[in-house]
């Protein structure tokens, strides 16, 4: 039953991304080469691979961080290739990073406001000259920020340094701060990564819960039986190419790609 | 007794805005700047010219020294800024040595070595302030409105993107911050603040030339963020007490004369490595983290 409703929630949406013949090469090595998939809204799209399969710099490109050689990324039709990171961000794609990079010496409540929204307090006009809407953004942001940090399970943390947590709440962090943003795609590099035990198992219903509350994800993810429990959808890249894309039960009882990914 | 120890607290005055707006860069961006002793000048010099050339006033010199400050710095700002990394280190080195160039040898206009004497002493609602005292209120007048200024900027939302980009810039990208133009901006600010106390000085010394704004100088301006301590907003201000009564004090040691100079000079070198050794964090240590949540 189960997975028969699954392939029914993969039709149904139109994509929210779509990523068309996307290439980049590094010298004579096609890192990403002719990779087309789509990202469909209210979804959790898995993007795995054996290593050096192209999957970060599916992100990174997307993200803007590395220019492609050709293709494309639609994000509701619009093309994000060609933006600098920042606007990416704008236009509603955030990212998290395999190696986290939080900004360490920073509170956990300091990484957390700078994902929301605080257009006037960025601004040093308005700094000056509108220092009562500063005011009245100031607390909103903070409002959101404790929110966030709520559903993360993070508000007792709030004043820590982010470098004093442990790891599995500097994950669950750099996965909160890209949630406070008002970016509805969310691309997760390897969330459950490092983690084991009681927050392994967090991982699976906490980005469910991401979905529920109007994210759609794209993530990278090694540990096959977490991709088959979190993804709707299973996007199978070998040497930059996308070899096949459906339901996880398809992708991962499929020997020949069993054989890619483990090699054997 | 008295005019000296005004001299010393309007020279505390002026390097308090020149280390607090450069610490806006080093310890608030991670910025590190080699030409802020030539935006001082550069401050001093368009200020002194509009007043000897043009007739304006204090006011009229003080905005536009800011304003050129401003626009030399985003000149340099915005090719270098877009890059990661310690470029602006070498761009802010090219643009001391090109301003210190311009100071010296564009002589028809700064006539060059010998320099520009001769600068009013200014005036406040027709008030002239010509005594010592009461240039010590100006300066820390405007030592104080530079402080509220890095204050207000450094606590809030603004400032938070600063530290952002100075921990990790590509982080800081990914959620959306301009990392570029939020460098020019703070870099322009930072300068348009450097150029006021360059405005102050040549009003009160009345005379200025290039060897007040040599390398030497942006990097002791440096030293008084560093030793004050770069993570405090008031850190550069204790620095700059510091830095300043130390030169003052050897002179009440009882040196014999022959050695006195090199002998100041070797401890006073001694006595910035060791506050560097003992308080490697500078004199006022880093900011509790509790204490930045309020913004």
């Amino acid at each position: 039953m189960a997975a028969e409703a699954a392939p029914q929630r993969v039709a149904a949406p139109a994509p929210i991304m779509a990523v068309r013949e996307l290439a980049r090469a590094f010298g004579g090595i096609h890192a990403v080469d002719a990779c087309t998939f789509d990202v469909r809204p209210g979804l959790v799209t898995g993007l795995i691979g054996p290593n050096g399969a192209g999957k970060t710099t599916v992100f990174n490109l997307i993200t803007g961080f590395l220019k492609a050689d050709r293709g494309s990324i639609l994000l509701r039709g619009q093309e994000l290739l060609g933006l600098p990171p920042h606007e990416v961000q704008r236009r509603g794609v955030v990212r998290t990073f395999q190696h986290l990079r939080l900004w360490s010496k920073m509170t956990v409540l300091e990484n957390v406001l700078l994902g929301c929204a605080t257009p006037m307090g960025e601004n040093v006009f308005s700094l000056f000259l509108r220092t009562q809407a500063v005011r009245a953004e100031n607390a909103g942001a903070r409002e959101r920020a404790m929110e966030v940090l709520a559903f993360f399970g993070l508000a007792g943390r709030r004043h820590q340094l982010a470098e004093d947590l442990a790891y599995p709440e500097q994950k669950l962090l750099s996965m909160a701060r890209i949630f406070a943003t008002d970016a509805p795609v969310m691309l997760l590099d390897e969330p459950a990564s490092g983690l084991d035990g009681e927050s392994l198992r967090r991982i699976v219903p906490l980005v469910r819960r991401l979905v529920e509350h109007g994210k759609t994800v794209l993530l990278i993810e090694h540990n096959m039986e977490l991709i088959s429990e979190l993804s709707d959808v299973v996007v199978f890249l070998h040497q930059g190419r996308v070899l096949a894309a459906g339901a996880p039960a398809e992708i991962t009882r499929d020997p020949a790609l069993t054989e890619i990914y483990f090699g054997v | 007794m008295t005019a000296y120890l005004a001299h010393y607290l309007v020279m505390v005055g002026i390097y308090a805005i020149l280390a607090v707006s450069l610490n806006l860069l080093i310890g608030y961006s991670g910025i590190f700047s080699l030409a802020h002793a030539a935006i001082y000048g550069i401050g001093a010099y368009a200020s002194a010219l509009v007043a000897l050339k043009l007739g304006l006033g204090f006011w009229g010199g003080l905005v536009i020294a800011a304003g050129v400050g401003a626009f030399a710095s985003a000149l340099v700002a915005i090719p270098s800024l877009r890059v990661a990394g310690d470029y602006y280190v070498v761009a802010s080195f090219g643009l001391q040595v090109v301003v210190l160039a311009v100071f010296m040898n564009w002589t028809d206009l700064t006539n060059g070595h010998a320099g520009l004497p001769g600068i009013p002493r200014p005036s406040v609602f027709g008030w002239v302030i010509d005594e010592p005292f009461e240039y010590v209120i100006l300066s820390v007048a405007f030592a104080a409105l530079t402080y509220a200024v890095c204050w207000r900027l450094t606590n809030s939302a603004f400032g938070r993107v600063l530290q952002a980009i100075r921990d990790d810039e590509i982080a800081a990208q990914a959620m959306g911050k301009n990392v570029v133009r939020v460098k020019i901006v703070v870099a322009s600010i930072s300068s348009a603040l450097g150029a006021m106390a360059g405005s102050l000085y040549a009003h009160y010394i009345t005379y200025i030339n290039p060897s007040s704004f040599a390398l030497h100088e942006s990097i002791f301006i440096a030293s008084l963020v560093i030793l004050g301590g770069s993570e405090r907003l008031a850190g550069p201000i204790v620095g700059a007490f510091v830095l300043l009564a130390i030169p003052e004090a050897l002179k009440f040691l009882a040196i014999p004369d022959t050695v006195a100079a090199p002998l100041r000079q070797v401890i006073y070198g001694a006595l910035l490595v060791a506050f560097m050794l003992l308080r490697p964090e500078g004199l006022l240590g880093r900011a509790r983290a509790q204490a930045r949540d309020g913004r």
